[in-house]
């Protein structure tokens, strides 16, 4: 083994040098490649075919030979083209349905502070990130849900006024919009049950600070939450009968964004869970609403539900459809989430709890982060669908911003041969917009949670 | 080792397993586990694979539940209670074989998020001691980088860090050098002979046996989920006394 050239040393270190030039310029490389081979060649003639045979029509419709001005059908059907009249003199419809006119203040204030509180949370380097996730997300809904129906909710009940009979006992009666008698059951209510828990923390030997810290935040939060819708702001009832259009649509896709992820996760960590119940509980919920079509959720919520419920109880259709959509989403949501957290190793478990995190805390600041930045384009994809079925509320005589457009198709003003497809056109272009920037922000953020982190 | 519970003060014994059992479904992972260690004592625990080593010291802070017998930690006995596993977790340090640090973190936050989530310590408090002990380690330097930035033996140095932030009482070692490429296995040692001439309380799986030589108080040789023998380095290592000890000194030791 050791013959002549077997030995070896080092005598002069190599140069470290540049990598040498790239051959040819990105272009020539490109163009090259569209020729490289036969297949090659036969894909470009056929992609340069299809091009062809779809674009110059398309922007034909779309532009060149559209109908750009005009007030009634006799101004679009000479041209061949889009009729975008028809979608100017309906714009007002499409968005807001039959909100009415003049309070049509309300939806764009809260479209307005909806994309003023959701800018600055996406924008990773903006800050103050907790201020504005709890405004975002605690405060705007309702604030939002203010503006749209005009609060002012007539609050009966809350726990033991259904025992006990206030309004005998105290006699109170109504004033700015709050009945005495629903406070005075909700301050009692909490009381007691903050009360309840301290004991229970009490016998099983917990934190008592905790406790009593956690009740006398859950109930100054929901008091406060109760407080805004229950005061009268002067602001005039809009039944949710009323709303339509791009405002339906984005009232549903919202909630069940909202809702879906917070609750996904909790479900995915119950589906997690070491304790039986909270585990088999979870696994029956998500089950049972990935077992369902949609359709059949929202049929249910609104058709068959009242018959269950009994005489008198009545809620909002278009609340029962929102409840539907989120719970419905959440549970696509929570296997989405339970896929991250299966590719979390155990060893990040056992280096937290190692560290004395308790549950929440390894969950929140180890588990969670890690887990969630890895499905990052699984929630988004279920963002998107949920984006678009949310045109399925029409089955429920709820019109969204499909129903709206279908609904203006009837009208003989604009009945023209282009009328349907230039309302299908815009709506394509609305749904196209508002998926296709979810999917490039989730583009974004999956490339900085890989450049933070994981190689 | 002997001597009876009465003549020592409680408050030197910082960790005591008594008549310890464990079993894994069927199988009887830990037999009849006695072990005290004192304060500031430090033991190596060594054995074949598979002996119950790391079943053993993750006993102690509660990441395995025992089935039969009693640990007590810093005077705290471990039981279903979840605020006793709580306090004893939180005086007790571990380093693990594969580090496990948290990869979304840099290393600063690393050694921070615990002493802030668990402790309560400011922002500001907990750099400055996270930056203490990223010099004690010696990679300041590296604390706003991302572990997977670093190699195998800075990340187990910041895993040392991470552990001492908490300001332990005890540090359990499980196998820290065992992941490591030969040429970082020093610099890691090197760490952990420092923290064991400050006096902390050590339990440390490994087979450096030139570290147990030099730090050890106690040594803990394991078999078939057994303690086979425990002993001082000296007398363990030039007279062991089972058959099983010499057959494994024998074949480590070549
Ligand atoms: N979670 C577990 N479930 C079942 N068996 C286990 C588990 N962890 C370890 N074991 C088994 O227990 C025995 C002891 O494991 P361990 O304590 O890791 O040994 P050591 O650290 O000495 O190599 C091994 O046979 C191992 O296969
Ligand atoms: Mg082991």
């Amino acid at each position: 083994m050791n013959g002549a050239g077997r030995s070896f040393v080092l005598t002069a270190a190599a140069p470290v040098e540049a990598p040498p030039p790239a051959y040819g310029t990105a272009i020539s490389r490109f163009a090259a490649s569209l020729f490289a081979t036969p297949m090659n060649f036969a894909l470009t003639v056929l992609s340069v075919g299809m091009i062809l045979l779809i674009v110059p029509p398309f922007l034909n419709f779309m532009i060149f030979d559209a109908t750009w001005h005009g007030t009634s059908r006799a101004d679009c059907l000479p041209n061949a083209g889009a009729c975008w009249p028809f979608i100017k003199a309906k714009f007002g419809q499409l968005v807001y349905g039959f909100y009415p006119i003049d309070e049509r203040w309300r939806p764009n204030l809260a479209f307005a502070l909806g994309a003023a509180l959701l800018t600055p949370l996406l924008i990773p380097s903006a800050p103050f990130k907790w201020l504005n996730s709890i405004l975002f997300f605690g405060v705007y809904p309702v604030i939002a849900f203010v503006l749209l129906t005009g609060g002012n909710l007539d609050l009966r009940n809350f726990l033991l006024g259904r025992l006990i009979d206030w309004q005998a006992l105290a006699g109170f009666g109504l004033a700015l919009g709050l009945r005495w008698t629903f406070w005075l059951d909700f301050i009692v209510s909490s009381a007691a049950l903050t009360l309840i828990v301290l004991i229970g923390a009490i016998l099983l030997g917990a934190s008592l600070r905790t406790a009593l810290v956690s009740c006398v935040t859950l109930f100054a939060s929901l008091g406060a939450v109760l407080l805004a819708v229950d005061l009268d702001f002067g602001l005039r009832s809009v039944e949710t009968g009323a709303w339509g259009g791009f405002l339906v649509t984005m009232v549903v896709a919202v909630t069940g964004i909202v809702v879906s992820l917070p609750l996904g996760i909790l479900l995915a960590l119950g589906r997690r869970s070491t304790l039986p119940v909270v585990r088999f509980l979870s696994i029956v919920f998500i089950e049972f609403w990935r077992g369902v079509p949609v359709i059949t959720v929202l049929f249910f919520a609104t058709y068959m539900l009242p018959l269950f419920l009994p005489t008198g109880v009545n809620f909002d259709t278009l609340l029962r459809a929102l409840v539907g959509v989120a719970l419905f989403s959440a549970a696509y949501m929570a296997e989405v989430v339970r896929g991250g957290l299966q590719a979390i190793p155990r060893g990040q478990y056992e280096a937290a709890s190692a560290l004395g995190l308790g549950y929440w805390r390894t969950m929140s600041t180890v588990i969670l982060p890690q887990a969630l930045a890895l499905v990052v384009p699984g929630i988004v994809n279920n963002f998107i669908g949920l984006f678009k079925d949310t045109t399925l509320v029409l089955i429920v005589a709820i019109f969204d911003l499909l129903g709206q457009l279908r609904a203006s198709f009837s009208d003989p003003n604009w009945a023209t041969p282009v009328t349907l497809y230039t309302g299908f056109a815009f709506a394509g272009i609305v749904y196209f917009v508002c998926c296709f920037s979810m999917s490039r922000y989730a583009l974004f953020v999956e490339r900085r949670v890989n450049v933070a982190g994981r190689r | 080792m002997t001597q009876p519970v009465d003549t020592i003060g409680r408050e030197a014994v910082a960790i005591d397993m008594i008549g310890v059992h464990k079993w894994f479904g069927e199988f009887h992972v830990l037999r009849d586990i006695n072990l005290r260690i004192m304060r500031g004592e430090r033991a190596v625990v060594c054995g074949p694979s598979g002996s119950g080593k790391s079943t053993l010291i993750r006993c102690v802070n509660r990441l395995e539940e025992h089935q039969r017998g009693r640990i007590i930690v810093n005077g705290t006995e471990l039981t279903a209670n979840l605020r006793h596993i709580e306090r004893v977790r939180q005086d007790v340090g571990m380093v693990f074989q594969q580090f496990n640090l948290f990869p979304h973190l840099t290393v600063l936050e690393n050694c921070t998020l615990a002493p802030m989530q668990v402790r309560g310590t400011s922002h500001r408090h907990a750099e400055e001691i996270a930056m203490h002990f990223l010099n004690r380690v010696r990679i300041p330097e590296q604390a706003n980088k991302y572990p997977s930035q670093l190699s195998g033996g800075q990340q187990q140095r910041v895993a040392i860090a991470r552990a001492l932030c908490m300001n332990p009482k005890i540090m359990l070692f499980d196998e820290p050098t065992s992941a490591l490429d030969p040429e970082m296995i020093k610099e890691v040692l090197d760490a952990m002979v420092q923290l064991a001439k400050d006096g902390m309380t050590m339990i440390v799986v490994s087979h450096e046996m030139g570290f147990a030589r030099e730090v050890a108080d106690q040594m803990v040789f394991m078999d078939g989920g057994q303690i086979v023998e425990t002993n001082t380095p000296k007398q363990f290592f030039e007279s062991p006394q089972h058959e099983r000890t010499k057959l494994f000194l024998s074949q480590i030791l070549r």
